[in-house]
């Protein structure tokens, strides 16, 4: 592999004696979009905030762009952008003040600030109002406009933490849009934390896992969910009193290979999920049980971190 | 998945097509560079004073209150200041001048507690001082930024207070020079007394603790020779102004107006000014030390 553009090795941070982070390794190519999911509280934003330089490591250590966050921050700052989770801006300046600023910290001269300001105008895509204070702008607005702010300086790697939280399907289309074009494009090296299965499968070529500060999991999407392995029958019966007997009687079915449940839901898993779809809908009937829904799915990203952690993902779709 | 070529081992991800589009599109020449520590401190500083005028709420108040005291103290002490000079000094003492002796006063009460603190709490609130952080900026120059357009901003505020003596009668026995010394004096002042209130907003991000710094104010404005001279106190309060630095600072700025060129009392007041300030600029910069180590 070339030089990695996020390296890590144990990587650590604990709060109050409590591991927030605890021993992360991970290796992201340039040219790759790495996303790093979790649950709220993972771990995600503690280690993305070691890597931008704002959080010093308790032990192990972090390079990015080839300098130690630690011994090189300066470098490590020249050459990183960052979309945080919550857009980080001042709502007393207007867009341009804001970027123009933006421009001038990251040591841009005026002619080059003016280009980027330029290219970056389609980006926020809010016509005239950049001008207006930031104070005004919609959620949909600031997150465009952090993410310019993020990449005026043109960065080799960038940090996004929970890029599209909070925003409504089309923005958040836009920001995949983006995310997609820098990297094609640009070669940009993303590194994006979410808590949306979803996006990490559409967005990433490579998906850490990060459980309880640690990495639990990495490859490839389709790696991961070809791990599993098997094919997903969901089944919603009506009355949640009903689950248990209904499990019992979905175990017996041939092929079945294992089932969960988590309220009034089963993730019956099996080989061959057309096969096996029948015989389930068989079995529910026969023990008596009524069936809201039965759908068969291939694996998510939800499935390998329910087969790794036995839970599940606290959110798994990203909101309309 | 609809996502780009993934990387492997030895793989960059693109091909030679994507390649000849980045040459296209990547921004010729544009790459982030330190350009020093002034360019850092300007940057900072200029954005902080096309804040100020966004802001008048932040602004007016310190208008209003130093011509309020400088309008009331004179109508209600003048008379019983200026005679107990004649009582003290005799007949032949010359005339003691109280709005000279009061501009000095207006003029800490304009700059004391002027900051952008309160603005810099804002910031941490909202993030964008992370965003800060994550610059390539050198990190000293946040607060120095901040503390050179708190400069700027206390010397305009002293100037309609000045005017405003002018227009009473009030003169310089030091001349222009004195005049544009004593402004100097008031700024380094007020931008000494910033400190207190950085120091608490880096240390808290608490707005509602950043406000309260304003209680800083009153011991060091009230309790010293606010309305008479140090020889008219007495008992207690006569004891605080001893150690009152803003006691010597307004020896020093009375001095400019109503004595003329007096070395010592100069010096005792820039004495003050930096001994206030080596408190105030330490307790500052070590919040913003703890506050960088504890991450943003």
């Amino acid at each position: 592999m070339a030089v990695a553009s996020v390296l890590t090795e144990s990587l650590r941070r604990t709060f109050g004696g409590n591991d927030a982070v605890a021993g992360v390794d991970l290796e992201v190519a340039p040219g790759e979009i790495y996303g790093f999911l979790g649950p709220n509280g993972a771990g995600k934003s503690t280690t993305v905030r070691m890597l931008c330089t704002l959080l010093r490591p308790t032990s192990g250590r972090a390079v990015v762009a080839g300098y130690d966050v630690a011994e090189h921050a300066q470098q490590v700052r020249l050459h990183i952008g960052v979309a945080l989770q919550d857009a980080a801006l001042d709502p007393r300046q207007s867009g341009v003040e804001l970027l123009r600023l933006q421009a001038k910290l990251y040591g841009l001269s005026r002619a080059d600030t003016e280009a980027r300001l330029a290219d970056l105008r389609a980006l926020v895509d809010i016509g005239d109002q950049i001008d207006d204070r930031i104070g005004t702008y919609s959620g949909g607005m600031k997150r465009r406009l952090d993410l310019a702010a993020a990449l005026i300086h043109n960065p080799d790697v960038l940090f996004l933490d929970e890029p599209t939280t909070g925003l409504d399907p089309v923005s958040r289309l836009k920001v995949w849009e983006e995310v997609r074009h820098l990297n094609q494009r640009l070669g940009m090296t993303i590194f994006l934390t979410t808590q949306y299965l979803e996006e990490a499968d559409e967005l990433c070529h490579r998906v850490g896992i990060i459980d309880r500060g640690i990495v639990v999991a990495e490859g490839t999407p389709e790696d991961l969910k070809r791990s599993v392995g098997k094919d997903v029958i969901i089944a919603r019966v009506d009355r949640t009193d009903d689950v248990e007997r209904a499990c019992a009687a979905v175990r017996r079915v041939p092929g079945v290979e294992k089932v969960e449940q988590r309220g009034d839901e089963m993730s019956i898993q099996t080989a061959d999920g057309a096969a096996a779809l029948s015989p389930v809908a068989v079995a529910l009937d026969g023990c008596g049980v009524k069936v809201r829904s039965l759908t068969m799915r291939t694996p998510t990203l939800d499935d390998v971190f329910l087969q790794i952690t036995g839970a599940h993902l606290q959110s798994d779709e990203v909101p309309a | 998945m609809s996502a780009t070529t993934p990387p492997d081992a030895g793989s960059a991800a693109l091909d030679a097509d994507a390649l000849q589009h980045i040459a296209a599109e990547k921004p010729g020449g544009i790459v982030a560079r330190e350009r020093g520590f002034f360019h850092d401190v300007s940057a900072i500083a200029g954005r902080a004073l096309r804040s100020i005028p966004r802001e008048p709420e932040a602004i007016i108040p310190a208008l209003i209150v130093p011509v309020f005291f400088f309008v009331v103290n004179i109508g209600s002490l003048q008379n019983a200041a200026q005679g107990a000079a004649r009582a003290a000094g005799g007949s032949g003492a010359p005339p003691f001048d109280f709005k000279a002796f009061q501009v000095p006063v207006a003029i800490i009460f304009a700059v004391t507690g002027v900051s952008r603190a309160s603005a810099l709490v804002t910031d941490i609130q909202d993030g964008y001082f992370d965003r800060l952080l994550m610059t390539p900026i050198k990190r000293i120059s946040l607060l120095l930024g901040l503390m050179v357009a708190d400069f700027a901003l206390v010397i305009a505020l002293s100037i309609p207070v000045l005017i405003l003596g002018f227009i009473l009668g009030v003169r310089f026995e030091t001349g222009i020079l004195g005049a544009l010394l004593f402004l100097l004096m008031a700024g380094g002042w007020g931008l000494v007394f910033t400190g207190f209130p950085y120091a608490i907003a880096l240390k808290t991000g608490n707005p509602a603790a950043v406000n309260s710094s304003f209680i800083l104010f009153f011991p060091f404005a009230f309790l010293t020779t606010s309305f008479l001279p140090q020889s008219q106190l007495t008992g207690w309060l006569s004891t605080i102004a001893d150690y009152n630095p803003v006691t010597y600072l307004l020896e020093g700025l009375r001095s400019l107006i109503m004595v003329g060129w007096d070395a010592e009392s100069l010096l005792k007041g820039l004495a003050a000014i930096a001994g206030v300030g080596l408190v105030s600029m330490t307790l500052a910069f070590s919040a913003l030390r703890g506050r960088l180590k504890r991450g943003g």
